[in-house]
């Protein structure tokens, strides 16, 4: 495997430290990592997956609108932020693994480094709890 | 190739009796080609003297800057070529995310910092701002990429005719790591030092050192060995020492060092006036 930008390493460091359940994904949209409170939104631990194809993590869990209606993974904020390199935000229901649906709030933004490079984004996952 | 170490110590030149063996200048070292093209990899106090050695005919040298920190850039207006008109000189180096290279450097290169600016050197000075680039110098390419340090700061692997030198002499690749080292993907520097026939490396601490400076942008001795270990390297010269360590703590450190990782590669101490071959 060859080795991640720099930046995409002090991500991961960085997330590796924080409560938030924290995504990275490359700018292909495959999920380089996730953290281990992203885990319990998984279900699914990053030692056992790995890195995860744009295919196969947008898929994990079901996600909804507040009012029950269907969200298509091309409008999920990390999809956004990728696809227009602009950060996105939304609050929506997702259904995980563990079959336990949760009201969160997801705020992605693209990472931008310099010379333009375009590394891919990161999206933080905030539970509502009532 | 050939190289040569003019300033192997980090941070702050440290001249004295104590420090006479491994030297007191900081970081510059010259990579000569078999085609007589030189570059030269940063502008510490080692600069001074490179200099004052090269042919006074050289009509264009190439410095590469990994970082714009003082022990990097602080010899730079005393590089006698310089302020010899018809010489092309080629500076490269990382601009920040709001400032061009040549802007960071004047930031140094002018008053009250020093009395002398950038536009008042006579010789013909090009700048070229990196990462995003593979260079292509005379006989030898290039590779930049950033690693870790504060600040923007690049490491350079240095290749000609299949032969590869490395060198990362400000680098932190167990910033953040619980553990350490880490498997190669997540390894900052990895891709410009993997395989290497010759790896230069910081050296900066002790052990017990890292624990007290975790985010200075500096490793342990111990941990440039194993990171020397998992890029497997043929050749490593540990490189940068701290300004309090003296040449006996020096010689002490290197001795535990080797006893405890047991290395599989040659290891050669950077020292001022060391000269190197690596096969080109």
């Amino acid at each position: 495997m060859p080795q991640q930008e720099i930046e995409v390493i002090l991500a991961r460091h960085l997330s590796e430290y924080l409560l938030m359940p924290i995504f990275i994904v490359n700018p292909d949209g495959d999920l380089v990592f996730y953290n281990e409170p992203a885990e319990a939104i998984l279900g699914l631990s990053y030692s056992e997956t790995g890195m995860m194809p744009a295919r196969e993590w947008s898929t994990i869990f079901q996600q909804e609108d507040l009012e029950g209606g269907p969200i298509k993974p091309d409008d999920l904020p990390l999809i956004i932020a990728l696809r227009e390199r602009h950060p996105a935000h939304k609050v929506i229901r997702i259904r995980g693994l563990d079959g336990i649906a949760r009201e969160i709030e997801i705020t992605a933004f693209p990472l931008v480094s310099q010379a333009d490079r375009f590394l891919g984004a990161i999206a933080i996952f905030w539970e509502i709890t009532k | 190739m050939k190289l040569t170490f003019w300033g192997t110590r980090g941070s702050l030149a440290s001249p004295g009796l104590d420090t006479v063996r491994y030297g007191g200048n900081t970081s510059c070292v010259s990579v000569q080609g078999s085609e007589g093209t030189v570059i030269v990899l940063d502008a510490g106090t080692g600069i001074r003297p490179l200099g004052q050695s090269l042919p006074t005919d050289s009509k264009q040298i190439h410095i590469l800057l990994t970082h714009l920190h003082m022990d990097h850039i602080q010899g730079l207006p005393f590089f006698a070529p310089l302020r010899r008109r018809g010489v092309e000189i080629h500076i490269w180096g990382p601009a920040s995310t709001t400032l061009s290279l040549s802007a960071r450097l004047q930031k140094y290169l002018s008053p009250p910092l020093f009395p002398v600016s950038v536009r008042e050197l006579s010789a013909d000075l090009h700048f070229h701002e990196l990462p995003d680039h593979l260079i292509e110098i005379g006989e030898f390419k290039v590779d930049a990429q950033l690693i870790i340090h504060p600040n923007p700061t690049i490491g350079y692997r240095i290749q000609c005719a299949g032969t590869a030198v490395t060198y990362l002499p400000d680098h932190e690749p167990a910033l953040g790591m619980r553990k350490f080292p880490r498997e190669t993907e997540w390894l900052s520097g990895y891709a410009l030092a993997e395989g290497s026939d010759l790896l230069i490396h910081d050296a900066q601490y002790t052990d017990q050192e890292y624990r007290e400076r975790v985010g200075f942008g500096h490793s342990s001795l111990k941990q440039a060995f194993q990171f020397a270990q998992l890029t497997q390297v043929k050749h490593f010269v540990p490189f940068h020492y701290d300004p309090t360590h003296d040449d006996e703590q020096l010689d002490r450190m290197f001795e535990e060092a080797r006893a405890e990782v047991q290395p599989s590669y040659v290891v050669t101490p950077s020292r001022e006036g060391l000269s190197l071959d690596a096969v080109c």
